[in-house]
């Protein structure tokens, strides 16, 4: 199978090659049939890389450590659904699954793509497939890239899957982040596409319009799915370290959630052309920065693959691919001359605008901190450390500055806004806000961060909800509908709105979760069998922990010590928590790694508790374990899936409309007409 | 050994089994030895009043483990259960704590002996200001010009529509109450 893969590779690098020169070379691309010998060329090599994945996946199963990849990252006792994520444990394995879903996302792109931008399309392949020769290339010539080289003998077992990856995330969440960070190709080769053809008025943007939104989607979930993994994984208690792998996910959605609100102007009003382009530009360079981070070992990280040379091949990527595409929008510069100019301080546009400024500020703070330690060394000469703390001092801020924005924007008319309206538009939001603030702080609650943000939460909840009330009421009253219905109908004939403003109701119960890590409670402890600890929580509640004992007891390819602890919460039994160590050993019993630790967590609407076995003493059941409440953590997951249903309606396809009482002329005009009831 | 023996000896050896079960459960500050210790991680030590004291715990969130895991002190010896560095980084506050020196005193102490590394964020002096200010700046000043492009293009704006709207002095032409209206509105925005 590896020949197999092998000769898949190098053919989909020679078909890559080829796309490359059809799109490119002037005298090929004036061909009539360029175009169709593009999109043939990228199904191909899409399916090359699909029997190159092939290839590798059977490989995994069959246990063919003879393999240097299989033997690296799986062993013969590793349960089916990690042999199948072992794909993408490792950089060679990885490598290819990032091109591999390229390669898929590009056929895809060349199949669906509208007949009004088919002229896009040689170039889009184009680009495409640039990027694939590169991936290609580091995989075949830089020595540490190919999943497929072979060892010199055959070991009898495998070194087996790193314990902290042999969890359910990380069947889900690399390849999430992998797609968001890949689809992102997507979107930045119709730009590319539309400055190499100079057809820079709105049609890439509607083209990539789709595409802009799944990569986001992708990323948001993938994000988060990372959040949770980390949280239930790797024992700290949190969610998010500020680690540089981490914020190179971050960097690439907070530039494209720039673009999902700048490219709505565009479209609108024919302004920030420029912006957008750069934007598009950005968001692709900085996820194959975020690639380059995890990869190079430049920056130390948690998430870092081994290291290996191929950073290199990644700077000069970025370098080429950078000086390429801000040199096409110099070139065309005049061409994206803007239609119209902006009117108002207080319109949709401007509000938008300071929108993108927040976002591409967090989004260059967050770059700043992180090669801030690389810019002191070279300038000073000395090593320095910038952690949570430094990011979370900087960034705080500027992620209020984001959440005021996201209730003021929809509150605001597009072009201009009279001061009369405005007042008529804020009150209610303005009152939600101030309301919880106050109310939080008559509670107790003094830290002056968390209380902003809830305050903030507070007039984003009543932003929201107005722009639902006023639109389902102006149905109401034009078609008589009840509320459900109204709706229903309301956000299913306006999904890009109200599909966003969920996404924005997302934002805020995120930040909800977040504001309670302000709270958070830890404590240490060592317990006897039967004996009992307290802690407190910020809500008031106290939980009681009375240690039953340690078991031990051998699982798959694991032996477990598992420590369980009755719960009471104020004096009422709530169960069971239990946390294990675990000594994972390769078929034979031989230990792999060192032995990992797997958290109980017992989860509500207000606080989780997290039981984390630190280990025994002396040898025995007496235990040392860490206890820590977590408030709202549960907000963050709830954020999470209110995000990933907003996006799914802001992009699901136009087709299916609730069925409407009224004749199909007037419900024709219906969106207009709650458009100007809302407005007004 | 008859039946009755048989059945007394069972029984008997059910109750002293339940019996010990019973006492297993309830013992308060039992220890009994674990099956096999070598898996269920490194030894623990008894943990002290200190270790939860929150002026450590405060210390510890501000440096940084030097074992590579990028994490704080307190964080990595609380979840890294096979670090070595960090438990003997967590003695050394808790030695200069007991000793009598502040948070400030102990924290200049690891910068001393470890390097300016150690400090998880860094302090906001010399070119280190740098990485504090210039993202807020850049936004700041980048959100000046555009209101303030905005605000003198909104002016020259209503500058140049305001001589539109008024008839020219001595043409004897009316002004129709919307166009008053207008007129009024575009003053006052002037003036304000």
């Amino acid at each position: 199978m590896t020949l197999l893969g092998q000769f898949a590779l190098w053919s989909a690098l020679l078909l890559g090659i080829w796309v490359m020169a059809v799109a490119f070379l002037p005298a090929w691309r004036a061909r009539p049939d360029a175009q169709a010998t593009v999109s043939r060329s990228c199904y191909a090599i899409a399916i090359a890389l699909w029997v190159a994945a092939v290839s590798l996946w059977k490989s995994l199963f069959i246990h063919d450590f003879n393999v240097e990849y299989v033997a690296s990252y799986t062993s013969r006792n590793l349960p089916d659904y990690y042999l199948f994520s072992a794909f993408w444990a490792g950089q060679k394995g990885s490598l290819l699954f990032w091109v591999l879903v390229l390669a898929t996302f590009a056929a895809i792109a060349q199949a669906t793509t509208s007949r009004r931008y088919r002229d896009l399309l040689p170039a889009v392949g184009g680009v495409t497939s640039a990027v694939i020769v590169f991936f290609l290339s580091v995989m075949l010539f830089s020595g540490s890239g190919n999943p497929f080289e072979r060892l010199s003998f055959t070991p009898a077992d495998g070194q087996g899957l790193n314990p902290q990856l042999q969890n359910p995330g990380m069947v889900i969440h690399p390849p999430m982040l992998y797609l968001g960070y890949i689809s992102i190709t997507i979107p930045f080769a119709f730009a590319i596409a539309a400055l190499v053809t100079r057809r820079v008025d709105v049609g890439w943007v509607v083209a990539i319009r789709r595409w802009t939104l799944l990569s986001w989607l992708f990323l948001s979930v993938g994000i988060t799915l990372g959040m949770w993994w980390a949280y239930v994984e790797l024992g700290w208690g949190g969610y998010w370290a500020w680690d540089p792998v981490e914020n190179a996910s971050l960097l690439p959605w907070l530039t494209m959630t720039a673009f999902l609100h700048s490219v709505m102007i565009q479209e609108k009003r024919g302004m920030l052309k420029r912006w957008n382009l750069g934007l598009v530009v950005a968001s692709f360079l900085l996820s194959i920065f975020g690639t380059f981070i995890t990869r190079s070992g430049v920056i130390a990280s948690v998430h870092s693959f081994t290291q290996s040379n191929i950073g290199y091949f990644f700077v000069a990527f970025l370098l080429l691919a950078g000086t390429i595409s801000f040199a096409l929008l110099y070139l065309r510069w005049p061409d994206l001359a803007p239609e119209g100019q902006l009117d108002s301080l207080a319109s949709r546009e401007a509000a938008f605008l300071f929108n993108n400024l927040i976002l591409v500020g967090i989004a260059f703070s967050v770059l700043w901190g992180t090669l801030f330690p690389i810019l002191s060394e070279a300038v000073r000469g000395t090593k320095i450390t910038v952690g949570p703390p430094f990011f979370n001092q900087v960034n705080v801020p500027l992620g209020l500055a984001l959440l005021a924005l996201t209730g003021i924007g929809p509150l605001i008319a597009w072009r201009q806004t009279s001061v009369a309206n405005l007042g008529r538009q804020f009150v209610f939001p303005l009152a939600v806000g101030l309301g919880v603030a106050i109310l939080l702080l008559v509670l107790g609650m003094r830290d002056g961060y968390a209380l902003m943000a809830l305050g903030l939460g507070g007039f984003v909840a009543g932003t929201v909800s107005q722009e639902f009330f006023r639109g389902a009421r102006a149905r109401q009253r034009i078609h008589g509908e009840a509320v459900w219905l109204a709706l229903a109908r309301l956000v299913s004939r306006n999904r890009r709105r109200y599909g966003g403003y969920i996404v924005h109701t997302a934002i805020l119960v995120y930040f909800v979760g977040f504001s309670g890590m302000a709270f958070v409670v830890t404590k240490e402890t060592t317990l006897r069998v039967g004996e009992k600890v307290e802690i407190k929580s910020p809500f008031g509640h106290t939980y009681t922990l009375t240690h039953l004992g340690v078991s031990q007891y051998d699982a798959l390819n694991r032996r477990v010590s598992a420590a369980s602890l009755e719960l009471y919460r104020d004096g009422r039994r709530v169960g069971v928590i239990a946390s294990e160590k675990r000594q994972h050993v390769d078929s034979f019993g031989k230990p792999t790694f060192q032995p990992s630790t797997e958290v109980g967590i017992r989860s509500d609407l207000r606080e989780d508790l997290y039981l984390v076995y630190a280990g025994s003493v002396d040898g025995t059941e007496r235990s040392t374990f860490r206890i820590t409440i977590n408030p709202l953590v549960w907000w963050v997951w709830a954020g999470g899936v209110l995000l990933v249903l907003g996006g799914l309606i802001t992009m699901w396809p136009s087709g299916w409309v609730p069925p409407s009482p009224v004749p199909a002329r007037r419900s024709s005009r219906e969106p207009e007409a709650v458009e100007v009831a809302v407005v007004a | 050994m008859n039946r009755r023996d048989l059945l007394l000896g069972t029984i008997g050896a059910f109750a002293t089994t339940q019996a010990a079960r019973q006492d297993t459960s309830q013992a308060v500050g039992a220890a009994d030895p674990l099956r096999d210790p070598t898996v269920a991680g490194m030894r623990r030590a008894v943990v002290a009043p200190l270790d939860n004291d929150e002026a450590i715990k405060t210390i510890e969130r501000r440096l940084k483990c030097t074992c590579g895991c990028n994490l704080d002190i307190f964080t990595c010896r609380t979840t890294d259960f096979t670090c070595t560095v960090s438990p003997a980084l967590h003695r050394e506050v808790v030695a200069l704590y007991e000793d009598g020196k502040t948070a400030d005193q102990i924290v200049d102490a690891f910068v001393a002996e470890h390097g300016e590394a150690i400090l998880l964020k860094p302090r906001a002096e010399g070119f280190n200001v740098l990485g504090y200010v210039l993202p807020g700046v850049l936004v700041f000043l980048t959100a000046a010009t555009i209101g303030f492009v905005l605000l003198r293009r909104h002016r020259a704006r209503v500058l140049a529509t305001v001589p539109a709207a008024v008839p020219a002095a001595g043409t004897g032409v009316a002004l129709s109450p919307e166009e008053r209206d207008r007129l009024d509105q575009a003053l006052a925005e002037l003036e304000s």
